[in-house]
C-alpha cells in the first residue's frame, strides 16, 4: 500500500475519530504492525475490515487491482473458511474445553467485534509484551477499572494479537459474572471461570495464562475522582495460587480505562433494587440513554511488567500468610508505581 | 467359593444388564434381583426376588442367601417412573435406609457398591469449573432426585462407619444417555422444542450406559472402595448438544422456564424440578481423575461420542443430519467462488 494512500485514509479516519495524530506522520508497514512489540509510536493506519475469520493476510478490499488471481484464490479459501466454520457451529461438531471456552467462537468471532475497539477508538499501545513467556502458566495481574470490564476484554486482546505467541488469557471472575444471564454465556466462551483458588490452580497447572483483577467491583465502580488510586487487593488469594503452581506473577498497569465511563455518581438505592454492586452516573449515562454506552475514546496503554518469580519459594510457601501478604503488596506498589510512571509520561488522557 | 451378589432396581434397564452380566461372571455364583415390580426383560438365570426394600423382607433376603456383595441401584431419578414425588422419596430414601440396616445386620455382607450421581454437587454460579470427589457442593441440593442422592450418600456414609470391615463404593455418576435408558435427560432431548435457560449456556457431561455398566461390574468383581466420579471424557455445551440433536432451542428467563417447566411436569413428560433448572441454568462438570487413576476406569465413549451415539440410536437428528449440511456447503462453497471470483474478474 502506498503511503501518501495510507496518510489521507488514516486523515479520513481521523477526521471521524476526532483524535489528533501525533508523530510517525509517514506510514510504516501496516501490515506487520500486529507483530511489532511494544514502545511503538501510537498512530492510528489505514482500516483493515475484519473479516468473520482472522487471519493474518490483509483483507483484500483496499488493496489496488494487482495480483487478482492470488485474491481470486484468497477470496475462495476465506468462503470455504467461513462455511466450514458455519457447518461446524450447525452441527455442534466443534470442542468446548473444560471451562466452558469456545476458542474459535472466541478469537474468531467474540473477539474480533472488539478490535475496532482496540485499534481505532482506543488506540491500545502494548509496552513490556516481552515479559509474557511464550510458553507455561503465567499469572497476569492487573489494575481494574472503567466502570465496566473493557479494560479485561482488551488485556485479552493484547495477548491475542500483540503477544508473538498469540495466547489466549483466561480471567477470573466473581461469582456475579455467573450468575447474571448472557454475561455468564459469554465469559465462559471466553475462556473466563470463577474467581477461586480450586479453579485458578488447575488452570495455571495446566500451562495457562491467568489473568486476575484483584480490585474487583471495588475497582471497577470507583469514582472519576479515585482514577488510578489501586483499592485493596483482595485477600491475596491470586498469590497463594500462584505459589502453589510456581508460576510467575506478571504486574499489568493500564492507563486509559479510566476514562472510558468517568464515574460521577452512584444511584445506591438503583443499585441495591436490581442487585448489583454499583449503579454508574457517567457525564452521558443514563442522560444520553443507549448513547452513554459509547466510550470516550481515551488513549490506552497497556504495561506488562517484569515477572516476580514464585518458583525460589518452596511449595509451602502458600501456607506462609505474611509471605502471601507481602508479595501482594509488592505486585499493588509495582502496578501503582508503573500507573503513575505512565500517567507521567501520558501527554493528554485522548493521545 | 464364589460370590452371591443382590442387585436392587432389576427392574429397569441398567439394572436388569448389570445382573444378567455377573450372572455370566465366573467369579460370581449366584445373583438375586430384587425390585418392586416385576422386570419387562428376561433375565435370564437370575433369581428375581419381587421385593419392596422399603419393607424388612429384604433383610430375610440377604440373610437366608448370605448374600457378600450388594449393588444399591434403586434410587428413581423421575418421579414419573414412581408413580409420583411421595413414592419416588420413599423409594429412594427410607428403601435405602432399610437396605442398608438389613446390610449392616447381616455379617456375610463384605461389600456394597451405590449407584449415585454427580447431582450430589447441585448447581449454582459460585461452583468451581470442576467437583473433585472431595468438594463439597456450594449450595445443596434441596429437592428431588439431587437431595434423595445427597441423603442416600449420607446414610451409606453411617453405614460405612459402623460396618468398617465392609467396603463401600459410591459410584457418582454423570447424566447417562443411551439407547435404551430413559433418563431426565433422555426426555429432554427428546422434546420437539428444547426450553434453555436465556442468557445461560451450562456446561453437561454424559456417561453413555455401557461405559455406567462396565464401570458398576468392575467394581463389583473387584476390590475398588472409595468415591468415585465417573464421567466421558471432555464436556459440551447445552447450546451444542441442542445442534447436535438438530432441535429448535426456546430460550425463556428463567422464571418462565420454572413455570413452563412446571406444566410439563405435571403432564408427566419431562422432569423439570428445580434442581434440574439449576443444573440447566450453571451446569455441572466433575472431575474424573481419580476414576482414571485410583479406580483404573476409562470409559470408551468421550462425553461428545456418548452424545452423538445417543442422537443416532435413537434418531434424533433427522432436519439437519450432519452429512445434508456438508453437503449444502459444499454446494454454496461452489456457487459463491464461481459468483464471487466471476464479479471480481469481471469488475
Amino acid at each position: 500500500m502506498a503511503d501518501p494512500d495510507a496518510a489521507k485514509l488514516d486523515a479520513a479516519k481521523l477526521a471521524v475519530a476526532k483524535v489528533i495524530p501525533i508523530g510517525d506522520g509517514a506510514g510504516g508497514a501496516p501490515k506487520a504492525r500486529r507483530k511489532v512489540p511494544a514502545r511503538k509510536p501510537p498512530r492510528v493506519s489505514a482500516p483493515q475490515p475484519e473479516t468473520l475469520l482472522h487471519d493474518p493476510a490483509p483483507a483484500p478490499e483496499p488493496e489496488p487491482a494487482t495480483a487478482d488471481d492470488v485474491e481470486g484464490s484468497d477470496w475462495d479459501a476465506k468462503v470455504a473458511q467461513a462455511l466450514a466454520f458455519l457447518r461446524r457451529r450447525i452441527t455442534g461438531d466443534y470442542v468446548v474445553d473444560e471451562f466452558g471456552y469456545d476458542a474459535e467462537l472466541s478469537d474468531k468471532v467474540l473477539m474480533a467485534a472488539f478490535r475496532p475497539l482496540y485499534k481505532r477508538w482506543f488506540r491500545v499501545e502494548t509496552r513490556g509484551l516481552e515479559n509474557m513467556p511464550d510458553t507455561g502458566g503465567a499469572l497476569l495481574v492487573a489494575n481494574h477499572s472503567g466502570t465496566i470490564a473493557v479494560d479485561a476484554i482488551m488485556t485479552q486482546l493484547a495477548l491475542l494479537d500483540d503477544h508473538p505467541a498469540h495466547r489466549p488469557l483466561r480471567m477470573l471472575g466473581a461469582n456475579l459474572v455467573f450468575s447474571t444471564p448472557v454475561v455468564s454465556e459469554f465469559a465462559r466462551k471466553t475462556g473466563a471461570t470463577l474467581a477461586c483458588n480450586a479453579d485458578a490452580e488447575r488452570m495455571l497447572s495446566s500451562g495457562e495464562v491467568v489473568g486476575v483483577w484483584p480490585e474487583g467491583f471495588k475497582g471497577v465502580g470507583k469514582p472519576y475522582s479515585e482514577r488510578y488510586k489501586l483499592q485493596r487487593f483482595g485477600r491475596g488469594g491470586f498469590v497463594s495460587a500462584a505459589l502453589r503452581t510456581q508460576v510467575p506473577i506478571i504486574p499489568v498497569s493500564i492507563v486509559g480505562a479510566e476514562e472510558i465511563y468517568p464515574i460521577i455518581g452512584n444511584a445506591k438505592t438503583l443499585a441495591r433494587l436490581l442487585g448489583l454492586p454499583y449503579f454508574p452516573i457517567t457525564p452521558t449515562f443514563p442522560l444520553l440513554g443507549p448513547l452513554g454506552a459509547i466510550p470516550f475514546p481515551s488513549k490506552w496503554i497497556i504495561e506488562f511488567g517484569e515477572p516476580i518469580r514464585t518458583d525460589v519459594y518452596d511449595g509451602n510457601a502458600a501456607d506462609d500468610p505474611m509471605l502471601v501478604f507481602n508479595l501482594t503488596d509488592q505486585v499493588r506498589e509495582t502496578i501503582q508505581h508503573t500507573l503513575y510512571k505512565l500517567l507521567m509520561q501520558r501527554r493528554s488522557v485522548f493521545f | 467359593m464364589g460370590r452371591v451378589v443382590l442387585v436392587t432396581g432389576v427392574a429397569r434397564y441398567l439394572g436388569g444388564r448389570l445382573a444378567q452380566v455377573l450372572q455370566a461372571d465366573p467369579s460370581v455364583d449366584r445373583v438375586i434381583g430384587v425390585d418392586v415390580v416385576p422386570p419387562t426383560a428376561d433375565l435370564g438365570a437370575v433369581e428375581f426376588v419381587r421385593a419392596d426394600i422399603r419393607n424388612p423382607i429384604i433383610s430375610k433376603v440377604i440373610s437366608s442367601a448370605s448374600v457378600d456383595t450388594v449393588v444399591h441401584m434403586a434410587v428413581l431419578a423421575q418421579p414419573g417412573h414412581a408413580g409420583g414425588r411421595t413414592i419416588m422419596k420413599e423409594v429412594n430414601v427410607i428403601g435405602t435406609m432399610q437396605l442398608l440396616a438389613a446390610c449392616q445386620k447381616a455379617p456375610s455382607v463384605r461389600k456394597l457398591v451405590v449407584k449415585s450421581s454427580t447431582t450430589v454437587y447441585g448447581a449454582s454460579p459460585k461452583d468451581p469449573a470442576m467437583f473433585t470427589e472431595d468438594m463439597e457442593p456450594k449450595a445443596l441440593p434441596r429437592s428431588g432426585f439431587a437431595k434423595d442422592s445427597v441423603e442416600v450418600e449420607g446414610y451409606v456414609r453411617g453405614f460405612a462407619r459402623r460396618r468398617p470391615d465392609a467396603d463401600v463404593t459410591v459410584l457418582r455418576f454423570a447424566n447417562f444417555l443411551g439407547a435404551k435408558m430413559e433418563t431426565p435427560m433422555s426426555a429432554y432431548f427428546e422434546l420437539p422444542v428444547i426450553p434453555t435457560v436465556l442468557g445461560f449456556d451450562p456446561r453437561v457431561q454424559f456417561l453413555h450406559q455401557d461405559d455406567g455398566l462396565d464401570c458398576l461390574r468392575l467394581c463389583t468383581v473387584e476390590e475398588r472402595p472409595g468415591t468415585f466420579n465417573v464421567a466421558g471424557r471432555g464436556i459440551l455445551l447445552l447450546s451444542q448438544a441442542i445442534r447436535k440433536a438438530g432441535r429448535p432451542p426456546l430460550p425463556l428467563p428463567s422464571a418462565l422456564v420454572s413455570s413452563v417447566g412446571g406444566l410439563v411436569r405435571r403432564a408427566n413428560v419431562v422432569d423439570f424440578s428445580p434442581e434440574q433448572l439449576r443444573f440447566l441454568t450453571y451446569g455441572r462438570v466433575v472431575d474424573t481423575s481419580r476414576m482414571r487413576d485410583v479406580l483404573g476406569f476409562e470409559p470408551r465413549y468421550t462425553t461428545a461420542e456418548c452424545f452423538d451415539d445417543f442422537v443416532r440410536t435413537r434418531g434424533l437428528n433427522s432436519r439437519f443430519p450432519p452429512a445434508a449440511v456438508a453437503a449444502v456447503e459444499e454446494q454454496l462453497a461452489a456457487v459463491l467462488s464461481a459468483g464471487l471470483g466471476g464479479g471480481r474478474r469481471d469488475g
